[in-house]
């Protein structure tokens, strides 16, 4: 199985989805609508592709994009010829809501909740959204970028010089 | 889906007039003895069996990768190690390996011997405690003292790679910061010569004892086709049957010199899942063998100057050195942007690091899939309908690290 051969299945199943692929150190990964991402990783799932098993769920945050300000990757595996795919979604601050997973993989309940956790992300038809290693009256999502790690109101550190 | 809800499960055990009075909540948890760690379980009880669980993570989440996209790639490794803690090494290892492919850097074959060796006793090491406490739990104690002797000696080879026996650091960016030390060489000859036989021992304590055999066999059982969709690798996955390994699949550090087999159980049960590590064991001694009769001779570090500090006697007295030495130190090198998954095969199963960079200094996302955290989901599944001492060994069984879980 190939990355071509893999991209040409889902262009061809969802010619409205794909909005831009690319192959990242050997890894296809493909940008897809937001509101095709469960019936892309459904057909994934159950047909002759047999992408079957989801490794890892995650979140990330471009404030500089407000269209595609939060996105989340997925990563998903054949293990029979362990073949590797990446899916994007990206979406605006405004609308962030997206079909949940859980219906395909008991899996994606957790990995969903540390999503939510840590970027704010809803999980549409999820059972139970809540924080899942921050205290659930935290109150905000911490990996958003406009967090500092350290308190924004410190006036004795100049970070000028290092990291971010 | 099944609907694991209190109430669904309720409805279906008796009506509610019947069982009032009768079922009682227990907190396993958060710092019990019995779980080696600190995760809440809130058990509802009909006697000794568990009708219904619900756990809670979080307590010591550390906010690791948060913490990362503030520290430049080399820093980074000291929190790998504070994730599975019983198999450092491989977290360490794994992350430089992550790194080298955003970068494009290619070690030396030495290397990944080296690498291969030290990933294969992280490997024994981790299975030894998790066995021996499973044994612990179980009633055996005898099995677990004798298996830390062993597990001292391999933290005294790690002590000679790094200074560190627990958390470890082990590796830099391009490899190690120093050959193996003669002193390595007679520790793990002596292992290599000694351990065999006294594992073996540790096997013959509990393979076939019966009253072990009894309390594992059948508690705890998950199916494959249920543990693939909880998204479970490594040993616990094997163990329902199905030979998924990183090493094999995708083959790192050279794993694909190497002549081993990977072991799988049937019945996915507390007893699959010891025997599959036991025999893991073995497996990672073979590796071990192999990687160390033919270890190559060479250079132990890949020769990239903008990663790999110089030595320190250089920075003293070489102005290149120097600055390199500020270079690195400071996070000052330049990286490609991109993005790259990598994944190895930690102690527990696959550990993913899922690594975002725009060229800056430091990651601008990192995230670690964490085997623990998709494991313990499963839990409450997995022991519902069972006793509390089930409960038990079972969670020992599928090496739950508290660190690797929060992270």
């Amino acid at each position: 199985m190939t990355n071509e051969f893999v991209l040409e299945a889902i262009t061809r199943e969802f010619p409205e989805s794909v909005i831009s692929s690319s192959e990242s150190y050997g890894m296809l990964t493909v940008e897809i609508k937001k509101d095709d991402i469960k019936k892309i990783i459904h057909y994934l799932k159950d047909s002759s592709l047999e992408i079957n098993f989801l490794t890892d769920v995650c979140g990330i945050h471009y404030p500089e994009f407000p269209e595609k300000e939060i996105g989340v990757v997925y990563h998903l595996q054949n293990m029979m010829t362990n073949f590797r795919i990446r899916l994007k979604i990206f979406m605006s601050r405004e609308s962030v809501e997206v079909d949940s997973l859980t219906e395909l993989y008991a899996g994606a309940n957790w990995m969903e909740r540390e999503t939510f956790d840590f970027y704010g992300i809803k999980f549409k038809g999820h059972p139970d959204l809540r924080p899942i290693l921050n205290m659930e009256d935290l109150g905000y999502h911490p990996m958003l970028k406009e967090y500092r790690l350290e308190d924004g109101t410190r006036t004795d550190k100049d970070d000028a010089m290092f990291g971010r | 889906m099944k609907d694991n809800s209190l109430s669904n499960i309720l409805n279906q055990h008796e009506s509610k007039e019947q069982i009032d009075g009768q079922l009682y909540t227990l907190n396993l948890g958060p710092t019990h003895p019995a779980t080696h760690g600190i995760f809440q379980n809130v058990l509802t009880m009909d006697g000794e069996r568990i009708l219904h669980a619900e756990q809670t993570v979080g307590y010591i989440h550390r906010a690791f990768e948060k913490i990362s996209e503030r520290r430049n790639f080399s820093q980074i490794t000291t929190l790998t190690d504070r994730m599975n803690y019983c198999s450092a090494p491989i977290n360490n290892i794994g992350w430089h390996m992550t790194v080298e492919k955003l970068i494009g850097i290619k070690v030396p074959k030495r290397v990944d011997y080296m690498r291969v060796i030290l990933m294969e006793l992280a490997r024994i090491g981790d299975h030894l405690i998790c066995n021996g406490v499973t044994g612990m739990d179980a009633g055996a104690i005898t099995g677990l003292t004798y298996m830390f002797i062993e597990r001292e000696r391999i933290y005294d080879m790690y002590e000679q790679i790094c200074g560190a026996r627990m958390t470890t650091n082990m590796g830099r960016i391009g490899g190690f910061e120093r050959d193996f030390t003669p002193k390595f060489h007679e520790l793990l000859k002596d292992f290599l010569k000694t351990f065999p036989a006294r594992f073996a021992e540790f096997g013959q304590l509990l393979e076939r004892n019966r009253i072990f055999m009894d309390r594992t066999i059948g508690a705890g059982a998950i199916s494959a086709e249920r543990a693939l969709s909880y998204g479970f690798t490594g040993p616990n996955l094997r163990a329902a049957g199905v030979d998924y390994d990183v090493r094999v699949a995708e083959p790192y550090s050279s794993y694909e010199d190497f002549d081993f087999i990977i072991p799988v159980g049937t019945a996915g049960d507390t007893y699959d899942r010891f025997m599959v590590r036991q025999q893991e064991i073995w497996e990672s001694l073979k590796i071990i063998n192999q990687a160390y009769d033919n270890l190559p001779e060479g250079p132990f570090h890949a020769d990239v100057p903008d990663f790999y500090l110089p030595e320190k006697a250089d920075v003293y007295q070489k102005m290149e050195a120097l600055i390199y030495h500020f270079k690195i130190v400071m996070g000052e090198t330049d990286v490609p942007k991109g993005e790259v998954y990598h994944a190895v095969e930690g102690g527990n199963g696959e550990l993913g690091f899922y690594l975002v960079s725009d060229g800056g200094r430091t990651p601008y996302r990192l995230h670690f899939r964490r085997p623990c955290f998709i494991y313990y989901q499963a839990y409450p599944e997995m022991i519902t309908g069972s006793v509390i001492s089930d409960a038990i060994v079972t969670m020992c069984s599928m090496n739950i690290i508290a660190g690797e879980l929060d992270a």
